[in-house]
């Protein structure tokens, strides 16, 4: 049974707050506690106190603070970023250099090997033209050889033509041949 | 009620101007969470904020991109003060749900304050910026006839002056209704004997939903400073 009254009671300060909505201004203290004005000068005043130190607190340090901490904390992100771009910048930069330092080695490398192969070309040219000039010499000297050995063959012959006319002449007609016309007549013979 | 009853601390005397109360009690123990929750974690603010400096400056951001949003670069000049209003809203609201707290905010003349301050701080901006022209806020140039702007300036002028009210009394209606609910449900427990834990529930549930309230009703209080101070700063 108790335990009833004691909703009922609990129900009744429910209903009370609605009451106290509507009549609090007659019933003063007995209603709703916020209406009751004899507390407003109190309220305010420490009211106003606190929210004058909250606001000086914030104003002088709060708010300074943190801002300055942002504002800190979005330049150093700004700086990392431009650094960032900096080295990426540089990065290129190298890059460039490198590719442009083996454009040049490679341009060297072939200057050196066409110089190289020029040299080389020409000593070869100088050693083949050295070479057909002695051949050349050699041949020219053969030839004169050759020359000469066929022109004491073919006096021989003439020599040995003649003889043997002579000796042809003598056996057939001891003394009747004329020694210069036969010589002569060989002669003709050997070399038409 | 009694939960809301102002009380001196000291002594039985009546309460004067400089009684010092419950409620003053509370609103120092407020301004201590602020100090615990700003000032002490950014003593040593890092680059790379730690848990309680990020807590700070997230509140701080929150308030600061409302401001912006609502305001504008002009906002700039009023964001302390806007700040001061959210963090101390927030704040009471949320101690007050403390069990045998006491909820500065559910109290009508702290709201009161609150309001008539952004009421004549706004009025005032108003006619300093713009002049007697602050008065066409409530000539509604979209309106197709004279006697529909004459009948819209009364109505436009009706709400100018009950804002004050609706925004204080929604805010302590709000943290009132709460706490007294909250109060209801807890008498049903001992009532209800070992069935208390019914009620037990529903306040876990209820307790929930009003520190979602305690932190809507602060940033709904804000917001609304912010466009009530955009009337003043750009009309509309």
């Amino acid at each position: 049974m108790g335990l009833f009254i004691s909703a009922a009671q609990a129900a009744t300060e429910a209903v009370g707050i609605e009451e106290g909505v509507e009549h609090g201004g007659e019933h003063g203290s007995a209603g709703l506690p916020q209406l009751d004005l004899a507390s407003f000068p109190s309220q305010i005043f420490w009211l106003v106190v606190a929210l004058v130190v909250l606001y000086l607190m914030f104003t002088r340090v709060v708010l300074p603070r943190i801002g300055g901490i942002i504002e800190e904390r979005h330049d150093a992100i700004e700086d990392d970023l431009d650094r960032a771009a900096d080295f990426k910048r540089r990065a290129e930069e190298a890059e460039a250099a490198w590719q442009k330092a083996l454009a040049d080695a490679r341009a060297e490398a072939q200057a050196i090997a066409d110089a190289t192969k020029a040299e080389i070309q020409k000593e070869i040219d100088a050693a083949v033209a050295k070479a057909d000039a002695e051949i050349a010499a050699k041949t020219a000297e053969s030839e004169t050889r050759i020359a000469e050995v066929r022109a004491e063959a073919s006096a021989a012959v003439k020599e040995v033509a003649q003889d043997v006319a002579a000796a042809l002449a003598e056996a057939v007609a001891p003394g009747a041949a004329d020694p210069a016309a036969l010589s002569a007549a060989v002669s003709k013979r050997v070399e038409g | 009620m009694d939960q809301f009853v102002i009380k001196p601390l000291f002594g039985d005397e009546g309460l004067g101007l400089f009684t010092v109360t419950n409620q003053t009690l509370w609103l120092a123990i407020g301004v201590l969470i602020a100090f615990a929750l700003f000032a002490l974690p950014t003593r040593n603010a890092t680059l790379v904020p730690g848990r309680m400096q990020s807590v700070a400056e997230s509140l701080y951001m929150f308030v600061r991109k409302m401001v912006a949003d609502v305001l504008g670069e002009e906002g700039a000049k009023y964001f302390p003060y806007i700040f001061t209003v959210f963090v101390f809203i927030m704040i009471s609201n949320v101690a007050g749900l403390i069990p045998t707290s006491f909820t500065t905010t559910s109290h009508i003349a702290v709201t009161g304050v609150l309001a008539l301050t952004v009421f004549i701080s706004v009025t005032v901006i108003g006619f300093v910026k713009h002049g007697a022209h602050f008065i066409t806020l409530f000539w509604v140039k979209s309106a197709p006839t004279v006697a529909l702007r004459c009948v819209l300036f009364l109505i436009e002028l009706i709400s100018y002056f009950v804002r004050p009210l609706s925004h204080s009394v929604r805010l302590a209606g709000n943290m009132m209704a709460g706490h007294a609910v909250l109060k209801v449900f807890a008498a049903f427990v001992p009532a209800l004997g070992i069935a208390g834990i019914i009620p037990i529930g529903a306040m876990t549930g209820m307790f929930a939903l009003e520190l979602l309230v305690a932190f809507v009703q602060a940033y709904i209080f804000t917001i609304l400073t912010c466009v009530y101070l955009n009337d003043a700063l750009h009309m509309h």
